[in-house]
């Protein structure tokens, strides 16, 4: 589909309790997770998640440079989260940082300023990159959650792992994992990331149009589907594992 | 002993007999007054007041060009600057990660409540009215997200559009107001030893742990967002969601009177 067609207004974004892409309301899109795909890092994840492309990379610890950014009582998280240049169905993007990434690479930092046992690593850095090579809606919860496996295969200890995922508002009704163009038209939009043992929300921003009760329904809709999340970072973290007992099974 | 440790020793130790600095509950806010008009040349300006945290909002209208994906739509342009003279912990530079953060908060929760009527600041298709929005923050004792919103909205809800004439935009001469649907306000709490707070001060914003931003209008959530590294359980996020529809009709009065309605 052409961009220009999206601006169109008056898609019908639902029909029959079914979506554009043939989902339901609390139905995810296809994703799947690869640990373990830069040589160079610590840690890395690719993800694919519907038609996002997202590979996220872990350096550290080390010595937190410059000096003055150290804190001699934990480690300092650093994040960056950029959208390649030609990542979007439209136009060619601006390479570099934008105001919209200053403050995903903000929140994002925040999630894993939680998880990560930062006490362990006084005066050391931890070095989080997550780039987005393809979007379709979705980009800061798919690269948390990438960037959620990069950490974990790196072996810095977290004291859980974070999932995220985006809850939406169509027409009224709440559902889950809103790709681009059912952002654009929906009247809201939802990122959440959570840490699953204790149910402790570390990522929340929202802006649209929610009652409390859809907002209560949503987060019941982002606790089910991140079960399914879970699992399936879980799996990406032991397959290279399980390769390798094959081998010699 | 660092004056950071004493203070945050203070204000737990204070916390934890249900005490806040100016005698507070947990959901009170300070004193707040706001000026609006204070700065003539200025569309729109507001002057608020927040406790001790003085934040100036000021409104410039301007004719460009639309964004692509809204021909004959005019457009919000928000920023906040934290100025090195508001706080000895603000740095003069380019624009921090926190001073993004606050005016994307800020817009967001203004923009998603349709507050400024966009479509009538279309003069023809290639040419709009822009608005921009300046969120100056003068001394910084917390919440300058609160104090920030609650001026926006006041600013904007007092601009005056400028005179179009033929390419030219003619400053003295005033069209009558900018045109607004309704007001949005915000809830800004910050966790500090378990606690929830309302309208954390600076004290309390110096060791809060997370800190949750809520925009409503009469019957809607417009916006939130989450900041800090820390978490918040469903419990806490249902409380503060709650408390901020509680106090949108006295945030909505405190604007009313201050723009003279």
């Amino acid at each position: 589909m052409k961009s220009d067609d999206i601006m169109e207004e008056e898609i019908e974004l639902m029909k029959n309790g079914k979506r554009l892409d043939g989902r339901g309301p609390g139905d995810l899109r296809p994703m799947s997770i690869t640990a373990n795909v830069i040589k160079n890092a610590n840690g890395s994840a690719y993800m694919e998640w519907g038609n996002n492309r997202i590979i996220a990379a872990v350096y550290g610890p080390s010595e937190a440079l410059p000096k003055h950014t150290a804190n001699p009582d934990k480690a300092v998280v650093k994040c960056r989260y950029m959208m390649a240049p030609f990542s979007s169905i439209s136009e060619h993007g601006r390479p570099g940082m934008n105001r919209r990434a200053v403050e995903i690479s903000k929140v994002t930092r925040e999630v894993f300023e939680h998880a990560i046992l930062v006490d362990k690593f006084p005066g050391c850095e931890i070095n989080i990159y997550i780039e987005i090579l393809q979007s379709d809606g979705g980009t800061r919860a798919a690269g948390i959650t990438c960037a959620a496996v990069a950490l974990a295969s790196s072996g810095i200890p977290m004291r859980d792992m974070p999932y995220s995922v985006s809850a939406g508002n169509i027409n009224e009704t709440v559902v889950i994992d809103l790709n681009m163009i059912e952002d654009m038209a929906s009247d809201a939009d939802m990122p959440v990331a959570i840490l699953p043992r204790n149910n402790e929300v570390v990522l929340l921003q929202m802006d649209g149009s929610f009652t409390k009760e859809q907002f209560d329904s949503a987060m019941e809709l982002i606790r089910k589907s991140g079960e399914y999340i879970s699992n399936l970072q879980k799996k990406a973290l032991k397959e290279p594992y399980e390769k390798i007992i094959d081998r010699y099974a | 002993m660092s004056i950071k440790m004493i203070t945050e020793e203070y204000v737990s130790e204070r916390l934890k007999k249900g005490i806040r600095d100016e005698k507070r509950g947990h959901f009170d806010y300070r004193k707040i007054s706001i000026k609006t008009g204070t700065m003539p040349n200025a569309e729109g300006s507001a002057d608020v007041q927040l406790g001790n945290t003085r934040v100036l909002v000021g409104v410039k209208i301007d004719i460009g060009e639309p964004m692509p994906d809204n021909p004959g739509e005019g457009t919000i342009i928000t920023s906040a600057e934290l100025l090195p003279m508001a706080s000895e912990n603000f740095e003069p530079g380019p624009p921090s990660p926190e001073s993004v953060e606050v005016s994307r908060v800020i817009d967001r929760g203004i923009r998603a409540a349709g507050v400024v009527d966009t479509k009538s600041l279309g003069i023809d298709e290639e040419t709009v009215w822009n608005v921009y929005l300046d969120i100056y923050v003068l001394n910084y004792d917390g919440n300058i997200f609160d104090a920030g919103s609650l001026g926006a909205v006041a600013a904007l809800l007092t601009s005056k559009m400028p005179k179009y004439d033929n390419g030219k935009v003619i400053r003295d001469e005033k069209m009558g107001r900018l045109k607004t649907n309704g007001i949005s306000t915000s809830c800004t709490f910050a966790k500090v030893s378990g606690a929830i707070l309302l309208d954390p001060n600076g004290n309390e914003e110096l060791f809060a742990a997370s800190r949750l931003t809520v925009s409503t209008d009469e019957n809607r959530i417009r916006a939130m967002q989450k900041g800090l590294g820390g978490y918040f359980t469903q419990n806490e996020l249902d409380k503060a969601i709650d408390v901020s529809f509680e106090k949108f009709g006295a945030l909505r009065s405190v604007i009313k009177e201050s723009i003279g309605d």
